[in-house]
């Protein structure tokens, strides 16, 4: 299993400067892959501007959205844009895409809610077309344009994932919650036919250091999840809060199959991307 | 507080003792129709778990509970005139009069009033009170009252029974399965007590009605059981107590409280007795009643964490409870099953309970479900215990069709990722399915296979139609025979109209940009928005396809081919003409189902005679559509017999993908149920996949004929030369 971090983009009050700096060193080591989250109606960087900028500083990484909102977006516009950043990137992004969970990031945009899971179907059929077939995109750096994941706990998210996407990303959770969706999407793909197996992504939060650090991480997932009311604080009690936590939660992960991990972070300060990296290059863990 | 509790059944008792006992200030009334003495019912079942937490609630009534507990931990199956026993299953159980004795007793040692031979027949009757707790069963006076706001539904279940006692003592719990001339009757006996024995009688509404029970009166029906059951009962008595033939009730309320009344056990919710759970959910909600009301000062609080707590709980268990009683509802599609099997199936009828689980519980009794699978499989129907000292499990025995034997009952496919050229399968294929051989499969199947160019899904789909194509299948299936023992099964297939597509590493259904064929099905609809319009198939194409099919079916015999499969599933040519979704044809291909068969058998008809006789034939076929108004497992059932009549030896079974939109829902062996209801409702062997990769799933599906093969999810060391689809890193 691969690692990745998560970059602080939607972090309220986070400077652009953190942001490059925190691609920067991610790209030093040990990480695989810099993530990126969206959200419409919040403090928070839009996500492929954010990529296309950390493309920049970095040479090494994959570039990950964990995910992006595809029903918010022009089919065409989004195509042509992640294509750019793929190519801009020399093939590094990861474009994983999702209905979402909140209607008002759909009304803020004056987008239709229902229906969104039919039209997000559509779109992912239709940005494999644009990257195969059309004249819109820059060459592309890779045939097939960048790899395609999928989010969604509902069955006709699984069945979408394996019609038309390269794997599934997982929304969060204990391991045991990821290796049931694991399963359900290792089915799926198994159903549609499709060749070898989905790549199969997650995700988690971490919060390392005193409790004032803790605190405020467990403060930012109240807040960014105050939408699903009673369930934030569940989401907040799975905060990664000591190395011991983060190494039992990648091990657990490992084990139900994930291909590669994201760790977000929920405190906007370089030191926690160090002991991140700490612990991924800790004793015992293999280099990435 | 000034508490009333109407009802002194096990949950009312319980709820008041643990109040008091918390709060000795409260003023706890409980209100009794019935006298102290009369009760209804047996005994009754409690795990070991629930025993804990009456142990954490009141120590004292625990211990009287235990004192008087009857304890077992065998399960015995009669069925058949056999007696099938499997141990480790620890149940406990008690005389319900005894236990609300022991209730009783405590809470007038703790100071409650209790009124018994007390009818309340309007609430108005009732001196004010602080809290009413309505533990006045699943007739609840408290929740008609209010019925508005608990917003309470019953559903009654299809079966009849009747709780009766005999005075036998049973040394374990025993289901009874007897056939009369009426119909089946089944009965779920367990002791209670040092001399007495529940005994639920339980059949369908037919056999009830044919045995004329519903004109009976209570001695008559207890006359009638002693007769049934006169050959288990050895000479021991039925006993009635007041009871009736009745069908089960499932309760469900989406409101256990109102201002300051709250609902307790039946009065809220109930769950089939095949579980054993009635009294354990009102106990347990006496339990949680209890401590929220101690927990909490404001009523509102205290009552809304109850609810909130116990409501999932009692959800997970009323799911349960149904499962259970749908296998009840519809046993007779069973009765096919040897003892044996039989039981392993009730066993493991909920899916919470493995093979692997039973062979910790009594080891002896997993080793007669082997011997019995080899014996069974090696055709030997002599006595259940052959010679034989240790059998293989399941997974391992050999198979039988026409004059095939497969040496196990596994089967695997390559992954289809390694594309074709004009049809011809490469040399990766043939490694690749060669490897699947190796890796241990008694039958190897190949991905779908085009009957001739334009039936391809994608133009790097494998074809069995040009004179190539017969040395390549002809190599391939000696590569295979030369080298392992498994054999080979060819899947035949007519795209329809989910073909011309770009490859299956592309994602699904995609039409090509460039090249597109025409294709055909059984009405012009599109698979997807974006997809082709098929041609409705006229008599002449029809002609031209079953002739292609009987081509590539001699091929498939001159190639060396052990087994033959056609595509009737997942949407392509075939399976268009049998879906109400994607058959909409006015001659008489479409309409009902007979009609929407008929171009489908007359393919089977054709192939069926163009293949040699002793080879088997098998058919993949849709279980359900998984959308509305399409197939139902129902209408496969159908078509499944319709197929056996025909000559078809075994059903590969699979769902979903007749339309882009289906909802199937996935997860670890989600066709399991689909392929149990075809292999025992049409009485054909199945086959299924569905994502089964460990061999606990493989033994429990075989041993409890919910399928004859498995298809194993292709384990890791097949997957790692799968062609990357655009050659990424």
């Amino acid at each position: 299993m691969r690692v990745g971090v998560g970059l602080p983009s939607t972090l309220p009050g986070v400077k652009g400067q953190l942001l490059l700096e925190w691609a920067c060193r991610a790209d030093d080591g040990p990480f695989s892959s810099l993530g990126v989250l969206d959200r419409l109606v919040y403090d928070s960087y839009e996500p492929l501007i954010t990529l296309a900028t950390a493309t920049a500083v970095t040479r090494r990484v994959k570039l990950a959205t964990t995910i992006v909102i595809g029903p918010l977006h022009n089919t065409a516009m989004l195509a042509k844009a992640a294509a750019s950043l793929d190519a801009l990137s020399n093939g590094r992004l990861v474009l994983g895409l999702a209905v979402g969970a909140r209607k008002e990031d759909y009304d803020f945009a004056g987008i239709d809610y229902r229906g969104r899971g039919k039209r997000l179907s559509e779109q992912i059929s239709t940005l494999r077309s644009i990257w195969e077939d059309s004249t819109i995109c820059p060459a592309m750096v890779r045939p097939g344009g960048p790899d395609l994941l999928i989010g969604g706990l509902s069955d006709r998210g699984y069945a979408r994932m394996a019609r038309y996407a390269d794997g599934y990303i997982h929304g969060g959770g204990p391991p045991r919650a990821f290796a049931r969706a694991a399963d359900n999407a290792r089915a799926a793909w198994s159903d549609a036919g499709r060749p070898g197996k989905p790549q199969l992504w997650a995700q988690g939060y971490f919060a390392l250091g005193d409790d004032t650090i803790k605190d405020a991480g467990y403060r930012y997932l109240r807040d960014y999840y105050a939408f699903t009311g009673p369930f934030a604080d569940r989401i907040a009690a799975g905060l990664l809060t000591s190395p011991q936590a983060v190494a039992q939660f990648m091990r657990g992960y490992e084990e139900a199959g994930c291909d590669e991990l994201l760790l977000f972070p929920t405190v906007p300060d370089l030191t926690q991307l160090d002991r991140l990296a700490e612990i991924l290059n800790g004793p015992g863990r293999r280099a990435m | 507080m000034k508490i009333t509790i109407l009802g002194a059944g096990p949950a009312g008792l319980y709820s008041g003792l643990l109040i008091k006992k918390a709060n000795p200030s409260h003023a706890v009334t409980i209100i009794e129709r019935n006298a102290a003495d009369v009760t209804y019912g047996w005994g009754v079942v409690f795990s070991d778990r629930t025993l804990a937490s009456f142990q954490r609630a009141d120590y004292k009534t625990y211990e009287q509970i235990t004192d008087h507990f009857v304890i077992w931990d065998d399960i015995d199956v009669h069925y058949r005139g056999e007696k099938i026993s499997c141990a480790g299953h620890v149940i406990a159980s008690i005389a319900r009069k005894r236990l609300l004795n022991i209730l009783q007793s405590r809470c007038l040692e703790l100071g409650i009033t209790l009124k018994f031979n007390y009818e309340i027949n309007d609430l108005t009757e009732l001196d004010s009170y602080d809290l009413l707790i309505a533990a006045d069963g699943i007739n609840s006076i408290v929740r008609k009252t209010y019925a508005p706001h608990f917003k309470s539904s019953v559903a009654l279940g299809k079966a009849r029974y009747i709780w009766l006692g005999a005075d036998k003592v049973l040394d374990a719990f025993t289901f009874i399965f007897c056939e009369n001339e009426h119909g089946l009757f089944q009965v779920h006996a367990y002791p209670f007590s040092g001399t007495t024995s529940t005994f639920i009688v339980e059949c369908d509404e037919a056999s009830w009605l044919k045995a004329g029970l519903d004109q009976a009166d209570e001695a008559q029906s207890l006359a009638y059981c002693q007769e049934l059951l006169a050959d288990n009962l050895h000479g021991a008595t039925l006993l009635s107590n007041n009871s009736k033939w009745i069908s089960f009730p499932t309760l469900k309320t989406r409101h256990w409280h109102h201002q300051n009344i709250v609902l307790l056990g039946d009065s809220a919710h109930t769950a089939h007795f095949s579980i054993g759970s009635g009294t354990k959910l009102a106990m347990e909600d006496a339990i949680a009643l209890a401590s929220a009301l101690e927990q909490h000062q404001d009523l509102e609080t205290a009552l809304n964490e109850y609810e909130l707590g116990r409501k999932p709980v009692v959800e997970v268990f009323q799911k349960a409870a149904q499962e259970s009683q749908t296998y009840f509802e519809t046993i007779k599609r069973y009765l096919g099953l040897d003892p044996v099997q039989f039981t392993f199936q009730l066993l493991t009828r909920s899916g919470r309970i493995t093979y692997d689980d039973l062979r910790l519980r009594d080891n002896r009794f997993v080793e007669a479900v082997d011997r019995w699978a080899m014996q069974k499989a090696s055709g030997l129907d002599t006595g259940y215990y052959p010679q034989r000292i240790f059998a293989p499990p399941p997974m391992f025995t050999p198979m039988r069709l026409r004059t095939l034997t497969l040496s196990n009952r596994l089967v695997l496919s390559p992954r289809p990722a390694c594309p074709a050229q004009d049809g011809l399968p490469g040399e990766e294929y043939a490694a690749q399915i060669s490897n699947c051989a190796l890796a241990g499969a008694g039958l190897v199947v190949t991905e779908p296979i085009a009957i001739s160019a334009e039936c391809r899904i994608t133009p790097e789909s494998a074809g069995i139609y040009d004179t190539r194509h017969v040395e390549e299948w002809m190599r391939i299936v000696e590569l295979i025979r030369t080298r392992t023992k498994a054999s080979v099964c060819l899947l035949l297939n007519h795209a329809g109209r989910r073909g011309s597509t770009r490859p299956v590493a592309q994602g699904l259904d995609r039409p090509l940009h460039h090249g597109n064929w025409p294709l055909l099905s059984a009405s012009p609809l599109p698979y997807t928005p974006h997809s082709q319009v098929p041609r409705e198939m006229d008599r002449a194409d029809m002609d031209r396809v079953r002739e292609d099919f009987v081509r590539a079916t001699k091929i498939a015999h001159e190639a060396g081919f052990d087994l033959l499969q056609l595509h009737f599933a997942h949407g392509y040519l075939l399976a268009s003409f049998i879906s109400p979704l994607t058959n909409v044809r006015s001659d008489e291909y479409g309409g009902d189902l007979e009609q929407r068969m008929r171009f489908p058998l007359e393919v089977f008809d054709a192939v069926r005679a163009a293949w040699p006789q002793d080879k088997p034939i098998a058919v993949a076929l849709s279980a359900t559509d998984y959308a509305r108004d399409g197939l139902e497992v129902d209408d496969a059932v159908i078509a499944a017999r319709r197929l056996k009549a025909h000559g078809c030896d075994i059903i590969a079974v699979l769902a979903g993908q007749t339309t882009v939109d289906s909802e199937p829902a996935y997860g670890r062996g989600f066709l399991t149920p689909l392929s149990d209801r075809i292999r025992n409702e049409a009485a054909i062997p199945t086959m299924v996949g569905g994502y089964l990769t460990t061999s606990d799933e493989v033994n429990t599906i075989l041993a409890a004929g919910r399928a004859d093969l498995c298809i194993i999810d292709p384990p890791q060391l097949l997957d790692q030369d799968w062609r990357n689809p655009y050659g990424k890193q």
